[in-house]
């Protein structure tokens, strides 16, 4: 059985007119049927562009956004069924690392408070255990435990992104859905903390839903790949199937848009991406 | 004699903690119809670089040393005024986030006409016939109809297209684009990167190109300096850059990068760059990256003073005790 399942998962967004007698004149189709599984201890890639609906499936996965329909299985629990106190129980086991380390982290809270709250929110350990905790798990993120008194202010984009990282390790998820983890750190940095989720996920077996729109650094740590267009999952497969034989004009004409560090290549991605203009919204 | 000349140029913030040198000697050139790819994270100094060439500097920072030639002029030697008419009529540029350029009151048409009558001295009419023909150059489909729509009616990249015509009303012989395509989809950034390489062979222009991204160099730039910590580091043509990098950090840069062809997958591994850049206020006298190089840390030097900028093979300058191919050969002697 797979840890994760969703099936036929819809998010529409009502569109309303009218001033005091409102009513919904269509719907905005943020993600529409979309299905796919995650087995323990695996990555499935979610790709897409800006508004393709790919944040909005990780939120609806976590139901941070109740879904309109389908069915989100974890662990054998259906939790579009689940009421908020249910759903806090999951959530040890269900957790989410979020794209801008500046905005994610609460500036009036020092690093160690930011790490124990999901334990005392959970009712875990005594004061003490739980600070040995808070220092065992920043010291598995690459962070100087003795900085637990400190504020996120006074750190780097990296090091923020590895305090949000202890944060949801704290309670043992199994399953981390990972919204543009790297999105807003230079390359550098990014490559700290990919290789991080990488030595995580081998130490502790987690599972990952991994939504970025940077094509390469999702094949850098995905086994799956799923592209979304639209709110509509187009392709779904082995991430070397995906990218060495893509089967859809959107995914081949995604593929050709990426600059790669390489110009004699480049002429002839320029060539191929010619051909397949018309297989995305603005064209090239 | 090439279109610009920078020289030496430092550019100096005021801070309590004392001057960040946020620009600390750097010399380029660019040839007339040439683009050069400037490429470094953030932090480096790259966009800094670019605005003072255009002397937009903020007030909290000034340029303390170094020549900016311009054809044939020194930009740092001109006055307020004399500045005006070379911005936007010689040198234009873009900047990265298009949601924000673009004054979201007025009409993208007023936008546009404004600078042209600016500096051209045109007629309302003829600069709204310009528009519309320059709207159409950049590929906006209607161009007469939307020329009289607000910002919010554009997509981040048809914003970009906008800010790009803006840039071209005036025929301008340099054309300094900053990160013009961070904030935008991968798709859309491969139809404005296809765009400005046709423009600047149509309007015979030279550009610069600032970015993070390694990727995007390669595929626009005919010449690379790679910025770290205030300072060029390497500079060379795109294709020995990428073929025979020489500084550590340029090797570490590429090694960092996920690559999209790479098979490896979940498996891999990525170079990362320990540590981060160095404070840029009060720097010792020493290599910048030597605290994260991993060839320094012997008896070489790197600790006692930075090294020059020194040209390794010709047209290939390299600012490094440790620089690729001398480590080959130390080796192979050793």
């Amino acid at each position: 059985m797979s840890l994760l399942e969703v099936k036929d998962l819809r998010k529409w967004f009502p569109v309303r007119r009218g001033v005091l007698i409102e009513r919904t004149v269509d719907y905005v189709k943020a993600v529409n049927d979309v299905s796919f599984d995650i087995a323990e201890g695996e990555t499935l890639g979610l790709v897409g562009e800006s508004g393709s609906g790919k944040s909005t499936t990780g939120y609806s996965v976590l139901q941070l956004l109740r879904p309109t329909s389908g069915s989100v299985k974890f662990m054998g629990k259906e939790l579009t069924e689940l009421g908020p106190k249910a759903l806090r129980e999951v959530r040890r086991d269900l957790q989410i690392v979020f794209q801008d380390p500046y905005s994610s982290l609460n500036p009036r809270m020092t690093v160690g408070t930011t790490v124990e709250e999901p334990l005392v929110v959970h009712g875990i350990g005594t004061r003490r255990s739980r600070e040995a905790r808070v220092r065992e798990l920043l010291e598995t993120v690459g962070f100087n435990p003795d900085f637990t008194n400190r504020y996120p202010h006074e750190f780097s984009g990296g090091q923020r992104q590895r305090i949000g990282i202890a944060r949801a390790l704290a309670l043992n998820p199994r399953l981390i859905v990972c919204d543009e983890p790297v999105s807003a750190l230079d390359v550098s940095i990014q490559a700290q903390i990919l290789n991080l989720l990488k030595d995580l996920q081998k130490d502790l077996g987690l599972a990952y839903l991994f939504v970025a729109h940077d094509l390469a650094v999702v094949r850098a740590v995905s086994d799956r790949i799923a592209v979304m267009n639209k709110g509509e999952i187009v392709e779904l497969g082995d991430a070397n199937q995906v990218y060495n034989h893509p089967q859809q004009d959107y995914t081949k004409a995604l593929l050709a848009a990426v600059p790669v560090p390489d110009p004699r290549r480049m002429r002839e991605r320029k060539r191929e991406r010619r051909k397949l203009a018309h297989a995305v919204a603005e064209g090239f | 004699m090439a279109l610009l000349e920078v020289e030496n140029l430092k550019t100096y913030f005021t801070s309590r903690r004392g001057d960040v040198h946020a620009v600390d000697g750097v010399s380029f050139a660019v040839e007339r119809g040439k683009t050069l790819g400037i490429v470094g994270e953030s932090g480096c100094g790259k966009s800094v670089t670019a605005l003072s060439i255009m002397g937009l500097l903020a007030q909290n920072a000034r340029i303390v040393g170094g020549h900016v030639r311009f054809d044939g002029r020194d930009l740092t030697k001109l006055s307020e005024r004399e500045l005006e008419d070379v911005r936007g009529r010689q040198i234009a540029m873009i900047f990265q986030d298009p949601m924000t350029s673009l004054n979201p009151t007025l009409t993208i048409g007023l936008q546009m006409t404004e600078t042209m009558r600016r500096h051209l001295d045109m007629s309302k009419q003829d600069a709204r016939r310009r528009a519309i023909e320059l709207l159409e150059e950049v590929r906006i489909p209607n161009a007469r109809q939307r020329l009289e729509d607000y910002p919010h009616r554009y997509s981040g990249g048809m914003r970009q297209r906008v800010m790009i015509a803006i840039a071209l009303s005036c025929n301008p012989k340099l054309l300094i684009a900053d990160e013009p395509t961070t904030a935008l989809d991968v798709t859309v950034q491969a139809g404005i990167l296809d765009l400005l390489d046709d423009l600047r062979v149509e309007h015979q222009m030279s550009m610069i190109i600032i970015t993070h991204d390694m990727g995007v160099v390669a595929e626009s730039a005919d010449d690379i300096a790679v910025m770290y910590a205030g300072q060029i580091v390497e500079h060379t043509n795109a294709e020995e850059l990428f073929d025979h990098p020489e500084h550590p950090y340029t090797e570490a840069l590429l090694g960092a990068l996920p690559q999209l062809e790479d098979e490896s997958g979940r498996e891999g591994r990525l170079t990362a760059i320990p540590g981060r850049p160095p404070d840029l206020v009060g720097l010792p006298d020493a290599c910048r990256f030597a605290p994260r190089c991993p060839y320094a840390n012997r008896n070489d030097g790197c600790a006692a003073h930075n090294p020059e900028l020194r040209e390794i093979r010709p047209g290939h300058l390299v600012r490094s005790a440790h620089p690729a191919s001398e480590r080959m050969t130390t080796a192979v002697t050793a």
